[in-house]
């Protein structure tokens, strides 16, 4: 894996002594950051020539309450020119938790500098709209702070709850003689899929300022990561992305596997990459189709289920579970594969793309469909990097970057696959992105496939990591003080911090973790690929229809469950 | 058997054309308006003029009286509240139009008294052919001049809307 | 009882029957050839082939609660749905569903409103359907429905125009509003010594712009705006439930079945099929053109449901645009070019 390089130092020489502090050894570049320097060295970080970090990938709190500096905010940058990737850390006093709104320089900022607010009670100065996010209005603490009590209920009432009133700005048009309607899309309507709120005001059907709420699906994932052991944690990343929960596995994993170095045997790694790129087609079936089916083209939903529900099948022989698999250990997989795994996999090959294809002829050049979509809620390569766009979404917009070509996991510098871009960044063009992508991930499945399975074991044989087989746990007085204390103990991770990133199926699944030793996750957070993207659904809807709004929505692939956490 | 039906209808006719103009509720107004219309079609039936009949039904209760309507949905009108006495405007359009009725039934009385006959409306008359033939010969200039008419206000419609659309900086 | 008498109850209470039983047929004809179209099976468990679905549905229907929104303007609220199966049981009353017959010595029309006007009156009757959608809307204290109750006005009123356009144009070369006499026309004399005397044929263009028309008239996709369920949860019918559903989901499938009727009496001959014999016992002549008129509407009936499951839906200001920028300049161009050709002796 390439590691990146920063070429900073006339930067760093700008910058006001002592304000830039470089960390060396950890995995990526890292940079603490004085608060009061903050925002003089992002601006320079993006605009100057020699780094040119575009893209605001991640921002989160952390906390630690034995240090003089008790939260730390940490922003995850990446420079698509330069395919460098620098960590900033900005330590703030527990008295006043108070850093700049960093807004200004990347948009993408909105949403996660609210929910660093609303986890962890850092105030963004500058920021236009610093509300909670995640929780309830009436919400009282920062439940990711390590002082509060998980265990702790609220009675939240609704008669502190904000109220969205969302007004256009600008001036005034000549028809304001018609009344303006506010109508509430959400949070249960039929096309919000996944649960979340949007409020439009309308201009008879034109959309001319609107609000998203969301928050009503999240579960504390983070927070009860850090309540569980490291392996407990997996069958909670099964519930962040649903539609593809074997990609989740699968990062997660990498992650902590990373961090205690060690490596998971080549038969599930390659196991692994064959389940993630059908997971990929799953996810891009469920968005496609409910894409269409928003749009009144209800056949092509089901089309799009069947191969879902066929790979579905793959999945349950693999590990028994259909929708949330947990098929992944740390270092392997739960089970070895099937015996007639490769069998199943051709066979999917073969009845996949015959459903892909009817759908492509019944719609791609369909001339209702074309109108629907063609032109509608487009947005620049500029716009989408600023907003913190990744995956399908941003290579629609015209940017090549795929994780899996610019950092090749696993086996994906191994196998030939295209990254298809388009260039419209519209609904059709996220929409044609994902039916190619389909095909080029039936094109990595059969290049592994005839690769062959390779021999071995599927988890890795290191009796501190992997559980002893479940015979030799019951015979053998090693084995089951092994057992003993993966399961009481859990795997024991050593301290570090790190940052490791998949191409998820909408976008960059990153998974930030920092361990204290203690045998459970100190923080994990995860950066959610449609975060950053539904934080710039409002900006997309202004000035379209309503059925525009819709028709967007599902090309979107938001999932709420990873949204919200 | 006729007078009954006629009466029936004639009532009906009146009685929503009451509401038409006291009821609060626009919207209620609107559909009083769509029972007087349809009372007048049942009575150009009873004339023998059951084309006439069709025209009023297809043309006001089916496409004027829904634009009625959807107008008064866009605007958002609700209940009209009162307003605690009338207006000087509204009185004197009250007496204009009761002088303008009055005037029309003071002709057709007139009329009878001077013993001017009104020709019976006949199914000569408003029969489809000598309808049209009447309409597309003696009349074809009148009726050229409202079709124009009708195609200057769509273009002057038309022209407003636009202006209305570009200055929005839409493209529709 | 005189002939003229009972042969008028009867005409009725067989029109009756077809668009009463037409609700049960569709519901089940639309959810099994859907699931044909979507690769399932669709429902198949009650009675054989699941042919009495519709009446478990129906039994459903009047069993679910009939929930009314506490702030809804009551008396439009359950005027609408009352409305809605107006149009469609008064249309028919034009439609001839075979030849004259003789019964007891008196000459009898199968058709049941013989008057001058007749398509007209059809136009004038159906045009009602839109109060419908809008007090529905309107009423039912929802902005949701509100807004599907906005759009139904427009775009029914918008296609009106072209459907009547295309209509008048089917009727130039006949010379008459009777529709009894436009079948007639199409019953004598062959196109090219070898089609059927059908409008349809000098007329293919009339016919298309006809049947977008009735495709938007009747709201389904892809003009099924009014309702667009993925954008206004249901649209204008959104708050009813129970029996008022229903009513809703009756006029839908009957005023489908009138309009394909319609299409069938102008463009397709009518009761009328080459080849078939219309002379013999009256009930037998009745029959014959009662079941060709018929088997004519379920093949629209089918187009409808095919249609329905194929194309993904419009967008309001696209479906406005079709209407006044396309199919109006077409259907007036029609209807020249068919006047042209009529009075050139071409017709």
């Amino acid at each position: 894996m390439p590691t990146a390089t920063i070429p900073a130092p006339p930067l760093l020489d700008s910058l006001p002594e002592g304000s830039v502090e470089v960390v060396e050894g950890l995995d990526q570049p890292t940079w603490i950051v004085r608060r009061d320097a903050l925002a003089q060295v992002a601006r320079q970080l993006r605009d100057d020539p020699e780094t040119q970090f575009d893209l605001l990938l991640d921002l989160c709190g952390v906390d630690y309450p034995d240090r003089d500096e008790r939260f730390e905010a940490v922003y995850h940058l990446y420079s698509l020119p330069r395919a460098a990737r620098l960590r900033l850390k900005v330590p703030v006093l527990e008295d006043d938790p108070v850093l700049p709104s960093l807004i200004d320089v990347w948009t993408a900022a909105d949403w996660f500098e609210r929910e660093a607010w609303d986890m962890f009670g850092l105030r963004f100065e500058g920021h236009p709209n610093l509300r909670r996010i995640l929780t309830h209005e009436a919400f009282q603490g920062h439940p990711l702070r390590k002082d509060y009590d998980p265990a702790r209920r609220w009675i939240l009432t609704e008669d502190k709850i904000y109220k969205p009133n969302p007004q256009p700005t600008g001036s005034e048009s000549v028809d304001d003689m018609f009344e303006r309607m506010t109508i509430n899309i959400g949070p249960s309507h039929p096309a919000m899929h996944g649960t979340f709120r949007v409020v439009a005001t309308l201009d008879g059907e034109v959309i001319v300022a609107s609000e998203v709420e969301i928050g009503y699906l999240h579960r504390c994932f983070e927070k009860m990561a850090e309540t569980h052991t490291w392996q407990q944690v997996i069958p909670y990343t099964d519930r962040l992305n649903y539609c593809s929960s074997f990609i989740n596995n699968v990062a997660y994993c990498r992650t902590v596997e990373k961090l205690m170095g060690i490596e998971a045997p080549p038969r599930a790694v390659w196991a692994q990459m064959i389940l993630s790129e059908f997971s990929r087609i799953m996810d891009h079936c469920v968005c496609n189709g409910s894409t269409l089916v928003d749009t009144g083209a209800l056949t092509n939903f089901w089309y799009m289920f069947q191969p879902r529900e066929e790979i579905y099948g793959l999945l349950e022989a693999c590990c028994g579970a259909r929708l949330t698999v947990s098929a992944c250990r740390i270092g392997g997989l739960l089970e070895d594969l099937p015996p007639d795994f490769e069998a199943r996999c051709r066979h999917l090959l073969e009845t996949v793309p015959e459903f892909i294809d009817d759908v492509d002829k019944v719609v791609t050049k369909n001339r209702i469909w074309l109108d629907r979509s063609v032109g509608v809620a487009a947005i620049s390569a500029e716009e989408a990097v600023d907003h913190g766009w990744t995956g399908p979404c941003l290579r629609a917009s015209g940017v090549d970057y795929d994780v899996r070509r610019a950092y090749p996991y696993d086996l994906y510098g191994e196998v030939d696959f295209e990254v298809p871009v388009f260039q419209g960044g519209d609904v059709f063009d996220r929409y044609r992105m994902r039916m190619e992508e389909i095909h080029q991930s039936l094109s990595i499945i059969r290049q592994l496939l005839d690769r062959g399975m390779p021999d071995g074991p599927y988890i890795v044989d290191d009796p501190h990591v992997a559980l002893p087989p479940k015979e030799d746990a019951y015979n053998q007085m090693e084995a089951m003080i092994y057992h003993f204390k993966l399961i009481m103990d859990g795997i024991q991770v050593p301290p570090g911090e790190l940052y490791h990133m998949v191409e998820g199926a909408n976008g960059e699944l990153g998974f930030y973790v920092i361990s204290d030793g203690s045998g459970k996750p100190y923080r994990i957070k995860v950066r959610p690929p449609c975060f950053p993207i539904m934080a710039s659904f409002s900006h997309l809807m202004q000035g379209g229809t309503i059925s525009d709004a819709i028709a967007t929505l599902g090309g979107l692939n938001i999932i709420a469950g990873e949204l919200e956490r | 058997m006729e007078i009954v039906v006629f009466l029936l209808f004639a009532l009906l006719a009146l009685a929503s054309a009451v509401v038409v103009v006291s009821h609060r509720n626009p919207v209620y107004s609107v559909m009083s308006l769509v029972v007087t219309l349809l009372s007048l079609a049942a009575l150009f039936v009873l004339l023998g003029a059951p084309l006439l009949a069709a025209l009023q039904v297809l043309v006001y209760t089916g496409a004027i009286l829904v634009l009625f309507l959807f107008v008064i949905m866009l605007l958002n009108v609700g209940r009209e509240t009162p307003s605690g006495g009338t207006g000087r405007g509204q009185k004197i359009g009250a007496l204009v139009t009761a002088a303008a009725f009055g005037l029309v039934v003071i002709s057709l009385l007139w009329g009878r008294f001077v013993g001017i006959e009104m020709p019976a409306l006949t199914v000569e008359y408003v029969a489809l052919k000598p309808l049209a033939r009447t309409l597309l010969s003696k009349y074809l200039l009148v009726f050229e001049m409202a079709g124009l008419l009708l195609l200057a206000a769509v273009i002057a419609a038309t022209v407003l809307a636009r202006k209305v659309g570009k200055s929005r900086g839409e493209t529709v | 009882m005189s002939v003229a008498l009972a042969a008028m109850l009867a005409k009725i209470g067989l029109w009756v029957a077809v668009l009463l039983a037409v609700t049960p047929v569709m519901a089940w004809v639309e959810r099994r050839g859907s699931a044909m179209i979507q690769d399932r099976l669709g429902p198949n468990r009650v009675g054989p082939l699941g042919l009495l679905q519709a009446l478990a549905d129906a039994v459903k229907f009047l069993f679910k609660e009939d929930l009314t929104p506490s702030a809804a303007d009551k008396p439009l609220y359950y005027l609408a749905p009352a409305l809605a199966v107006v149009p469609a049981l008064t249309t028919f009353v034009v439609l001839p569903f075979g030849p004259e017959i003789e019964v007891g010595g008196e000459t009898v029309k199968l058709l049941v409103a013989d008057v001058e006007s007749g398509v007209l009156l059809f136009l004038a009757l159906a045009s009602l359907g839109v109060y419908t959608l809008v007090l529905a809307g309107y009423s039912s204290n929802n902005k949701y429905s509100l807004l599907g109750s906005v759009r139904a006005a427009a775009q029914m009123i918008s296609y009106e125009l072209a459907l009547t356009l295309s209509v008048v144009a089917a009727l130039v070369p006949v010379g008459s509003f009777r529709l009894d006499e436009v079948v007639l026309y199409q019953v004598e004399g062959t196109w090219l010594g070898f089609l059927p005397h059908w409008n349809v044929f000098p007329q293919f263009l009339g016919f298309l712009i006809f049947l977008v028309a009735a495709f938007a008239e009747t709201n389904r996709l892809p003009f099924d705006l009014p309702e667009a369920e993925s954008e206004l949860v249901a649209g204008y019918h959104t708050e009813y439930s129970s029996m008022k559903f229903a009513l809703f989901f009756m006029g839908e499938y009957m005023a489908m079945a009138t309009l394909s009727a319609l299409a069938a009496t102008l463009f397709f001959g009518g009761w009328h099929f080459p080849g078939i014999d219309y002379t013999g016992h009256w009930a037998i002549v009745a029959l014959k053109g009662f079941s060709v008129l018929f088997a004519k509407v379920a093949a629209f009936m089918l187009l409808f449901v095919w249609v329905r499951w194929t194309f993904p839906r419009f967008r309001f200001d696209q479906l406005l645009r079709l209407g006044w920028k396309v199919l109006l300049p077409l259907a007036i161009l029609n209807l020249v070019v068919i006047a042209a050709l009529t009075i050139g002796g071409v017709l």
